[in-house]
């Protein structure tokens, strides 16, 4: 768990390695936290990717075109991306001709001073606002607040996260690592309430009841995006409680802050997405609500309605071919659930806005690779997250060339390249080139290990930054014979007869 | 030039330095033509009634009401009916509901020139849609006649919905087909919900917490 904050502030990232913060995530007595406190995180996040998975498996396996939809689905986010000046000039252009603003942010500071300057004319002291990743990823509630504007959360999960001055830990269900009990006590504490039971339909009838009024008195409302539309100027927003439609609808302004990476190119391209994202992300056919609309139709909807397109470190990502399909990405958080390492340490340990096996790939790369270095191998490279991707991303395959990029980074700096790691990998790779010098090796290692072979045959304990290692699992001991030896005294009498050789001998 | 016109440039230009190419982008409409499309010709059923039931079934996991009318002058006994089961004595309706539909003895203000403060106070509202789709169990209203306005299916606890059998198509794809890219849209698949809690669905949160829908026959089944 996490040090206490004040409700409605920004969360707050400490930015540690994955393994220190996961080990705390899954420590039998954590630091700063009660044992039963702990224990029913994990089994939350557990209980929450066990359902979620259960219902993505069976309403996938009940769409004969299911593979057809993630090959067009990544097929059409590629060819986006490919072209994603054009598309996003377009999505400019038709949704000014509808009525709306379009800004442009190059990082998390600029946007914030948009959101400010747009705001300032209507001086709100308070905003509603959806669900929105774009508002984490700019620590925006946090600036409201310090300019004297209270940002409300409308989702249920986020008001259950901003009212227990909370972290999310899911981008799809950001109070997934909380059971009702606890939602009670949030609720009853923050609402004076103390009358409600932990029943969810009363629960939801609480949120219900706290934010009617604030739906239809509030005159801001701030969102994010899941689509926006280039042949029409339109923007997608998919939501399950209809607090979405009511921040969309009612207020006289709206502000729309969208990764610069959300735009398809027409809005029949939804006919894929609209199949895909609510099958992945809560294992339902349709969600409740979808909203899809462009700039300000007339007496219907917002007067006012501005998009700010955020960079904020995605457009350096497309330089990479290898790496670009991160960017393909819709936030369904299927590689979350599907994830084992994630539902073992839950969204906290990431210690990044985006968690999970799509955080590991995306959150180093939003920042060249100067931060979160660790969370590339905060993955067991099982695959699981690849196969369940509504978009294909080969997630797997992008966490093995970001390694790649960390240790050359790491192997350009002066501390990097005198490391005892980076030393041992480069004798390692001058032994590994050349066959009589591995051999050679080998023969010492034979002789040398026989001090540390158990009587079970394995080696429990090994010295120094070896023992790394050893700590948590045996390392099975060297055989008496190499591979190398056991070819030569097999195979010297007929020195070019290939393996296959042995069976036609018989 | 302003912060965001400085901005605009700059993310235009390191987009196209990424993608090693020269500003300004242009359209690659062959490149777009050669996504695949496959999915557009799934192995569904298109039997009309087994289409018909399978929409049916879809609400019904969603909890809504559903009823299937024979031909629209069943219209205002159902519509009797469900205002009888819901224990509603007045329903707004929007502009464009033929008066032929609704029954005798209730009351049906227009919906038009409430607001939102307004809606939030009336039984509940009543309204046609642009098209519904069988697989997902969806109901697709665009603003204009006989669907109102965004607002107006939102902000009342109870929608009754009318879905001429002409309306109902099998797979999202179709619906696409029919509709116009850009009127304000909302696809509505059950009443409003949540799953935020443990991950059990919980109907009724801030849109209309009941939803019924009457599917009437308005030409022979295929």
């Amino acid at each position: 768990m996490t040090a206490p904050r004040t409700p409605g502030s920004a969360p707050h990232w400490n930015r540690r390695d994955f393994p220190d913060a996961a080990r705390e995530a899954l420590a039998a007595q954590p630091p700063r936290d009660d044992l039963f406190h702990h224990s029913q995180t994990r089994k939350n996040v557990r209980h929450a990717t066990d359902v979620i998975q259960a219902k993505r498996n069976a309403v996938v396996a009940e769409l004969p075109e299911w593979q057809s939809l993630r090959a067009a689905g990544a097929a059409i986010r590629a060819h986006t991306l490919e072209h994603l000046d054009h598309y996003l000039v377009q999505f400019e252009a038709n949704c000014t001709r509808h009525g709306g603003h379009v800004h442009w942010a190059s990082d998390a500071a600029e946007a914030r001073r948009l959101v400010l300057q747009i705001l300032a004319p209507h001086a709100p002291r308070e905003v509603i606002k959806i669900k929105t990743m774009t508002s984490e990823e700019i620590a925006l509630n946090a600036c409201l607040e310090e300019h004297g504007i209270h940002p409300v959360e409308t989702d249920l999960a986020e008001l259950i996260v901003q009212m227990g001055a909370d972290r999310p830990s899911h981008f799809v269900v950001p109070a997934l690592h909380k059971s009702r009990g606890q939602i009670r006590d949030i609720f009853a504490r923050e609402m004076h309430r103390p009358d409600l039971t932990d029943s969810p339909q009363q629960l939801a009838a609480a949120a219900r009841t706290y934010l009617r009024q604030k739906f239809l008195s509030t005159r801001v409302a701030i969102s994010g995006a899941n689509f926006l539309l280039a042949d029409t100027g339109g923007v997608a927003i998919v939501e399950s409680e209809g607090n979405g439609r009511m921040c969309l609808t009612l207020p006289e302004v709206l502000v729309s802050i969208v990764g610069i990476e959300k735009v398809l190119p027409r809005f029949q391209d939804l006919e894929v997405f609209l199949q895909t994202l609510p099958r992945s992300a809560t294992g339902e056919r349709m969600n409740p609500y979808n909203s899809i609309w462009s700039g300000t139709p007339v007496g219907d909807g917002p007067k006012e309605f501005h998009v700010i397109l955020l960079d904020n470190g995605r457009s350096p990502i497309l330089a990479d071919p290898e790496s670009r399909q991160t960017l393909r990405c819709i936030r369904c958080a299927a590689c979350l659930n599907a994830c084992p390492v994630y539902h073992q340490t839950g969204g906290h340990a990431y210690e990044s806005v985006y968690a999970g096996p799509i955080g590991a790939i995306l959150t180093p790369q939003l920042h060249s690779m100067h931060d979160a270095q660790s969370l590339p191998y905060a993955s067991s490279l099982c695959g699981a997250c690849y196969e369940v991707c509504p978009v294909q991303i080969n997630i797997p395959e992008v966490l093995i060339h970001l390694r790649g990029k960390v240790v050359e980074q790491q192997q350009s700096t002066l501390a990097g390249s005198l490391s005892l790691w980076n030393i041992a990998m480069k004798s390692a790779a001058h032994l590994m080139k050349d066959g009589s010098r591995l051999n050679a090796a080998v023969h010492l290692a034979q002789t040398a290990q026989k001090v540390l072979v158990s009587r079970n045959g394995f080696i429990e304990w090994l010295p120094g930054m070896l023992g790394g290692w050893t700590k948590t699992r045996d390392l099975p001991a060297l055989p008496a014979e190499s591979f190398r030896d056991w070819w030569r005294r097999t195979r010297s009498a007929h020195p070019s007869a290939p393996a296959s050789s042995e069976s036609a001998r018989d | 030039m302003t912060e965001s016109s400085t901005a605009r440039a700059q993310i235009l230009a390191r987009i196209a330095a990424s993608l090693g190419r020269e500003l300004p982008a242009a359209s690659d409409p062959a490149a777009y033509a050669a996504i695949p499309r496959d999915y557009r010709s799934p192995a569904h059923s298109s039997d009309a009634h087994a289409v018909v039931d399978r929409f049916a079934q879809r609400l019904a996991e969603y909890g809504a009401g559903f009823a299937h009318l024979p031909h629209q002058a069943a219209l205002p006994a159902a519509i009797a009916a469900a205002l009888g089961a819901r224990g509603k004595s007045a329903l707004a309706v929007v502009s464009g509901i033929p008066s032929e539909w609704l029954p005798s003895g209730f009351d049906f203000p227009l919906a038009d020139p409430l607001t939102a403060v307004e809606l939030d106070r009336i039984p509940g509202i009543l309204t046609a849609c642009s098209v519904a789709i069988a697989e997902s169990g969806s109901l697709v209203l665009q603003s204009g006649p006989r669907q109102g306005l965004r607002r107006h299916t939102l902000v009342p606890d109870y929608h009754l919905c009318i879905v001429l059998e002409s309306q109902l198509v099998a797979t999202v794809p179709q619906a696409f087909d029919r509709l116009h890219p850009e009127l304000p849209t909302t696809f509505i698949s059950g009443p409003s919900a949540t799953a935020d809690i443990e991950m059990t669905r919980i109907q009724g949160v801030h849109g209309p917490r009941t939803l019924d829908v009457l599917l009437v026959a308005d030409r022979p089944l295929a």
